[in-house]
């Protein structure tokens, strides 16, 4: 099976501070890291490659030219290759553009069998952008994935969340699926793959190199714009709710019941 | 777009290099400002910050729409949820009916399945003018494909100006394939809408960075507008049963509801009455309720108030709960009337998932925990005995 997985690098917010004053994520000074919920998507793929040892995997990220890092971590998970989408030309990209570009990428690679990404990014937040490349590429598409069930060749049984409950399905390939928390832990890099990463050589794709129009890509291919960005007013000071438990409890009901919040 | 520093009217001031949340300004050899597009979000900050109005936006010619006019009226996708018509539908028809007092267009409810005459009345009473039932039994089943396909049928009919749906694993997944198919703009996960006259742009207010920080965003030059909304946020209006509306049932082209993709079951949750994406009310239950056996505390005075049980990360990494219930970064984000954290000390990836939340209750022994950051009301204590003794309160209460 040939299976590309969609990787982007994020700041790290677990390094962010939250702004005493202001109460704001104070996001200066974060190092980049791969989106969490890309780890889950590459560890989806490595899951079908355990028992499909024939599968090749190859990870691809649009970014700066920093974003090789993060390829290089998938790398080092046990991903076989990876390509780097990078130019000037995609800064800018809305979810439109950036799942254009995406699958501009996967059909240069072609005969791709699953395309994998995580559910969403944890700086954008949209989970637009895997079902945009599955609409792009005319693909089957499932959200969410939260197991692989059933692995063959040309088929996968999975499981799927939503607010309901787990839906499972029969999903023929190709197809496009992403991934949340539930498929299980992202695997750590063992020592082999680590120095393959280190020597892997990621070639850098432009518009070019995936035949790309200009008019489809970055700031030019993204209809959305941002207008204002602002901060929210935030909530005033804590109040500590004082005395021994018994009393903190009885007074923490009724400011509870005279604010009508129960 | 893009954006560009005007020479002539720059005094080298520097404001722009110091306001801008991305650093993609820099003074250059010559004192000027230079803009690192590459960087840039085009959020505007150094425009508006820029005391000698020196930094301006270029409208690049974009491909005009020119039937851009065409376009009229808004049209709300609605879902259903445990079988029957879900909340936000409702949400996004009392929205949508105060964006039509500005636009003059009516609003479109679209049903994607068979619904009873009584569930077409409660749409009209919410606010639609118009109820659009497709009736193939097969839009039942939960493949985003069939729906899609029966959904672009519907638009390129109906051309709408503005569709919105909820921001749900049905919603945001069904708009994204749409946005694609009609090259147009979609923003996720708005809980703001306003439109803005005479250009009739929809203005739609996103959080980031877990709510730390707020955009505004539009569509300015492709239609439909497109958007998904937070469920829990817009106000359902009061249903009026002597509301007119027009009721139209259709069937999309048989086609359209085949799909390779083969649904096999659904497996509700059972491990609570409550879900956490439409829930008033959460308990959270954190490292501090030291084992999985201890949830039955939580969930106790979940059921109490009604809520749903929520957790943060670490007791669904031990196995002491399922994912479904994580609150936060890899879970899921909410802002219910109440969220009450216990045990949880508020760890950051926690807090952009909840810190939205109306009133936030935080029931933790350190008095330096950073969830009190984000909290209205702190009770420091051991939660073994606090919680118990709101248990026993909110049961006095409810006598």
């Amino acid at each position: 099976m040939k299976i590309v997985v969609c990787v982007k690098q994020v700041p790290d917010i677990s390094q962010a501070k939250v702004d005493p004053e202001t109460y704001t994520i104070i996001r200066t000074g974060v190092d980049a890291v791969v989106n969490p919920f890309d780890l889950y998507a590459v560890e989806a793929a490595l899951q079908i490659k355990d028992n499909l040892p024939q599968t090749k995997v190859t990870a691809i990220s649009m970014g700066p030219p920093q974003a090789e890092a993060a390829l290089k971590e998938v790398i080092s998970m046990g991903v076989d290759d990876a390509i780097l989408l990078s130019s000037k030309h995609f800064a800018g990209s809305d979810t439109l553009a950036t799942s254009y570009v995406l699958s501009k990428a996967i059909n240069q690679i072609k005969d791709v069998d699953l395309i994998i990404t995580g559910r969403q990014a944890i700086d954008g937040d949209t989970a637009q952008v895997g079902p945009g490349i599955a609409a792009h590429l005319n693909l089957p598409l499932v959200t969410d994935v939260n197991g692989i069930v059933e692995i063959k060749p040309d088929e996968l049984k999975i499981k799927a969340m939503t607010e309901e409950g787990y839906l499972y399905y029969f999903l023929p390939l190709p197809a496009l699926i992403s991934i949340g928390k539930g498929i299980g832990e992202p695997r750590m890099p063992s020592l082999r793959n680590k120095s393959r990463a280190r020597k892997a050589i990621i070639p850098v794709w432009t518009p070019e190199e995936i035949d790309a129009e200009y008019q489809k890509i970055g700031l030019k291919g993204s209809p959305t714009q941002v207008v204002k960005i602002f901060t929210p007013e935030v909530g005033g000071e804590v109040l500590f709710i004082e005395g021994e438990p018994p009393q903190q409890a009885e007074r923490m009901v009724e400011i509870l019941g005279q604010r009508h919040i129960i | 777009m893009s954006i560009k520093v005007v020479i002539d009217r720059c005094v080298s001031c520097g404001v722009c290099v110091k306001e801008c949340p991305v650093a993609a300004i820099a003074m250059n050899e010559e004192n000027l400002p230079e803009i690192n597009l590459d960087k840039c979000t085009l959020c505007g900050i150094c425009i508006d910050k820029c005391p000698t109005g020196a930094i301006v936006r270029t409208h690049q010619a974009q491909k005009a729409q020119e039937d851009y006019d065409q376009y009229r009226g808004i049209m709300v996708v609605a879902e259903r949820e445990d079988g029957e018509i879900a909340r936000v539908t409702y949400e996004l028809l009392g929205k949508a009916t105060r964006l039509s007092t500005h636009l003059k267009q009516p609003v479109t409810a679209v049903h994607l399945g068979p619904a009873t005459d009584q569930e077409v009345r409660e749409l009209i009473a919410s606010g639609a003018d118009r109820v659009i039932i497709v009736e193939n039994e097969e839009l039942n089943i939960p493949l985003v494909g069939v729906r899609a396909r029966a959904l672009h049928d519907l638009v390129v009919d109906e051309l709408p100006e503005i569709i919105l749906a909820g921001s749900t694993s049905q919603g945001r997944p069904l708009l994204s394939k749409l946005a694609v198919k009609f090259q147009t703009g979609l923003t996720a996960d708005c809980t703001g809408l306003d439109v803005e006259m005479p250009d009739r742009h929809l203005l739609q207010t996103r959080p980031a960075w877990g709510g730390s920080i707020m955009a505004t965003i539009l569509t300015a030059h492709n239609r439909p507008q497109m958007a998904t909304v937070r469920p829990r946020v817009m106000r359902r209006l009061k249903p009026d049963y002597n509301r007119k509306g027009e009721v139209i049932r259709i069937k999309t082209r048989p086609e359209n509801v085949e799909d390779p993709v083969k649904f096999i079951e659904l497996i509700k949750e059972s491990t609570s009455k409550v879900r956490l994406d439409n829930a008033d009310i959460i308990v959270s239950g954190g490292r501090g309720i030291k084992s999985p056996d201890n949830f039955t505390l939580i969930e106790k005075l979940a059921n109490l108030l009604n809520g749903a049980v929520g957790s943060s990360r670490p007791p669904v990494d031990d196995g002491w709960i399922d994912h479904a219930h994580q609150v936060g970064q890899t879970g899921r984000t909410v802002a219910p009337k109440l969220y009450v954290a216990v045990g949880i000390s508020g760890a950051i990836q926690h807090l952009v998932g909840m810190q939205s939340s109306e009133c936030i209750v935080a029931i933790n022994k350190d008095q330096e925990a950073p969830i009190l950051k984000v909290a209205d009301y702190a009770i420091i204590g051991d939660l073994f005995k606090v919680v118990p003794e709101m248990i026993k309160a909110l049961e006095k209460r409810q006598q």
